[in-house]
């Protein structure tokens, strides 16, 4: 187990991404075990404060996935993510934490092969990143 | 029991083996017995069955649970029964959660059951860390908008907007062409009897009609949808008029259309090589040529020559129209009089000769395998053979159609993928070359038309549709239904159903029961009168609210206000629960119901612990 493996949090919002990954499940797309999907209702929820507390916490990546703009269950909620999401990526820049550990990803219902793509691709480009050097900065 | 202890109750489904034979659920099991405040963790083989049901009500009591967990599908499909019963046994529904194991752990990770493990036990440490943070709510009821739209006029449209119509409620009924009709209008029989589509379709549509309870809106569609269950806005387009409407539901129906073989068995290059569905309106539109053979040609561009899918119904609408033929072969070749052509359902006389002929042959050893290669033909003047992978003849009706088509000397010719018919057209001839299974031997023919099987395929549009509505499609663009089993006419979203071959190749049975299974599903919160949006609402907490707006602002549904004192404050009803309120405010006054800060935190803190050993 002393092998490395990256360690990835996902929030993925619950009428898009959530099903687009159950999509992925229901058609046996595979992909890397390495995330582990935290399911809230819609990307503009989160708190740069989530984020920031994850990478603390140890994660390696974070993977915020939501509805396509203009097609947002709550209207307009993933563009306040937008915003959110890039906001907290220069505040993970300031903290010397590379900004491509932060991904925003937009995956329909529809669209398990793109969420089993998008984490094939996000697990590589973290494995090329290596190991997050926020991790047990603070306990 | 203080009020503060917590009592976890886990339940980890095996699904058979879709979860089981992925991932140690045992190995999992014995694990979240370590975890804190968990009391009682047990497995099931099925836990949504009424055995497992019945473990999570009797442990609930047994065990004094008042929290539970259950790891298994989705809470997509199955988060409402679990609830249910978490309900039947006295614990408030919010007291439960959902681990997804199996869509997005063993049916994802299928080749590294170590690996899908440990995330199954990270999965449960995260359900586990929520499940201690979640509280009891109650639930806002909110008025329902007493009326429907159907979107497609084919017979799945048109027998659920009946249905509704019926049971009393107001139907709009959106067609995108100039009639209703759908797919069927192209028919011109339809199986078993071989009744005349267009009279079977006529008296449905008379029934839409004449129904005081439907409006028809005809080269139409519904371009924009907005809302929940029980209140949708909505938008009709007709011809670029456009209708602002209030609705309760809706109902998918978009239907079908054949799947085009191009550069597949010579399509394209003979008039008399043809779809099924181009056959069927030759036939109908009584413009066969005379000939003296004809050849059918199944799974054309389907079951992996393009499409991946089955489309279940082409073998019995050949098997129709070979016996239709062999039957019927004068009629339908437009070789009676005109007076005849209006009963093509009554079969004509079977060519006596043939039929003597053929009891001649075979005696009464019935069933003769081996002899379709004989000269005999379904009659004196034409010979029909199938092309064939295998026949799906469903069903007990379909079967005896097979077993008749055999009999009047149908002939079924297999092929495998590897050796496919080829098909050539020489001066205006059609050859095909092919190879006998049976024979072991390369055989030729010339039939005076081919008829190729395709596949019926999603709509162009459906992808617009899904994008609109918010509700998904699968790999081949059909309409994605919530729970292929047990939801087979919902979606995950309340509020939408679906029915008839927009959601995969369907025949007109299907076609109709889906169509009523749809309505009676659509007309339940509409005779309800209510419905209950999940208690997922934000609150404020207005000892800290500084009255800044900022909450009001990113608010997608004008949710909040500032009331009296300056301090914003939440309309339940009107609150959806999205959450960008409380991550905006800046004083962090907002708090969400069921995704509060504390319990998403607890969530990324179990999800990223290191675990020992």
């Amino acid at each position: 187990m002393s092998e490395w493996d990256p360690k990835i949090v996902a929030f993925c919002c619950n009428w898009c991404s959530y099903a687009g990954a159950d999509l992925a499940g229901v058609s046996r797309m595979q992909y890397p075990p390495n995330a582990r999907v935290i399911r809230v209702m819609c990307t503009g929820r989160l708190e740069p404060e989530f984020i920031l507390r994850a990478f603390e916490l140890g994660a390696d990546g974070v993977l915020v996935a939501g509805c396509h703009i203009g097609d947002c269950h709550y209207v307009s909620g993933n563009e306040r993510a937008v915003e959110k999401i890039a906001m907290t990526a220069e505040l993970l820049d300031v903290l010397g934490i590379d900004k491509r550990r932060l991904r925003l990803e937009w995956i329909s219902a529809s669209e398990g092969r793109i969420f089993a793509d998008t984490m094939k691709d996000f697990v590589d480009k973290i494995k090329e990143l290596g190991p997050s050097p926020a991790k047990g900065a603070v306990k | 029991m203080s009020d503060d202890e917590k009592r976890i109750g886990v339940f980890i489904c095996h699904c058979g083996s879709n979860i089981a034979g992925f991932v140690d659920v045992p190995a999992v099991t014995e694990y979240v017995k370590t975890l804190p405040d968990v009391v009682f963790a047990t497995r099931n083989l099925y836990t949504c069955a009424d055995d497992g049901l019945t473990s999570i009500r009797e442990s609930i009591k047994e065990h004094k649970l008042n929290r539970v967990v259950v790891a298994a599908c989705t809470p997509r499909t199955h988060a409402p029964l679990f609830q249910g019963v978490c309900q039947e046994a006295g614990l408030n529904k919010y007291l439960f959660t959902f681990v997804n194991i199996r869509d997005q752990c063993s049916w994802v990770h299928m080749k590294e059951k170590e690996k899908a493990t440990e995330k199954a036990k990270d999965l449960l440490r995260m359900g586990v860390a929520r499940a201690r943070l979640l509280q009891p709510q109650e639930e806002a009821r909110v008025g329902v908008t007493s009326a429907a739209v159907v979107i497609g006029g084919g017979v799945a449209g048109m027998s659920a907007a009946l249905s509704i119509a019926d049971q009393g409620f107001p139907v709009r009924l959106v067609e995108k062409e100039s009639e209703l009709g759908g797919f069927v209008r192209q028919l011109s029989s339809i199986y078993q009897d071989r009744k005349d589509a267009g009279s079977v379709l006529k008296s449905i549509i008379d029934r839409v009609k004449g129904n005081p309870n439907i409006e028809l809106f005809l080269n139409s569609e519904v371009t924009a949808a907005e809302g929940f269950v029980g209140n949708y806005d909505i938008v009709i387009d007709t011809k670029g008029k456009e209708r602002k409407d209030k609705v309760g539901v809706i109902v998918l129906a978009t239907g079908t259309k054949e799947y085009i073989p191009k550069g597949l068995y010579g399509y394209g290059q003979s008039p008399n090589i043809v779809t099924l569905t181009e056959f069927e309106g030759l036939v109908k539109a009584r413009k066969l040529p005379k000939m003296s053979s004809i050849a059918f040609i199944q799974c054309v561009g389907a079951r992996g020559q393009d499409k991946t899918y089955c489309s279940r119904i082409c073998c019995n609408v050949s098997l129709k129209n070979a016996m239709n033929l062999a039957e019927n072969y004068k009629n339908v070749l437009g070789l009676e009089e005109a007076g005849a052509a209006t009963e093509a359902a009554t079969p004509m006389e079977a060519p006596a000769e043939g039929g003597e002929r053929r009891r001649g042959r075979r005696g009464r050893r019935g069933g003769a395998e081996g002899s379709e290669e004989e000269t005999t033909l379904a009659g004196p003047k034409l010979e029909i053979v199938i092309f064939n992978r295998d026949i799906m003849a469903y069903g007990i009706e379909h079967e005896l159609t097979y077993n008749k088509a055999r009999e009047k000397r149908v002939r079924l010719v297999r092929y495998t993928p590897k050796n496919l018919p080829q098909v050539s057209v020489e001066d205006g001839k059609l050859v095909i070359d092919y190879y006998h299974e049976t024979l072991q031997m390369q055989r030729k023919m010339s039939p005076d038309m081919i008829v190729l099987a395709t596949p019926l395929t999603a709509q162009a549009d459906a992808k617009d549709i899904s994008m609109m509505l918010k509700v998904p499609v699968g790999q081949d663009g059909f309409f994605l239904e919530a729970h292929v089993k047990l939801r087979p006419v919902d979606f995950a979203t309340d509020g939408i159903y679906v029915c008839g071959t927009c959601k995969g190749p369907a025949d007109i049975t299907e076609a109709v029961s889906q169509g009523i299974a749809a309505a009676s599903r659509a007309c339940i919160p509409l005779a309800r009168g209510y419905v209950q949006p999940e208690a997922l609402s934000a609150y404020v907490d207005s000892d800290v609210c500084s009255g800044c707006g900022t909450c009001i602002e990113v608010c997608p549904f004008s949710a909040i206000r500032k009331n009296e004192q300056g301090k914003a404050e939440v309309t339940i009803a009107a609150c959806k629960g999205c959450g960008n309120c409380g991550a905006t405010c800046p004083e962090n006054a907002i708090f969400m119901n069921c995704y509060s800060d504390e319990q998403l935190l607890a969530e990324a803190k179990a999800a990223l612990q290191e675990v020992k050993g």
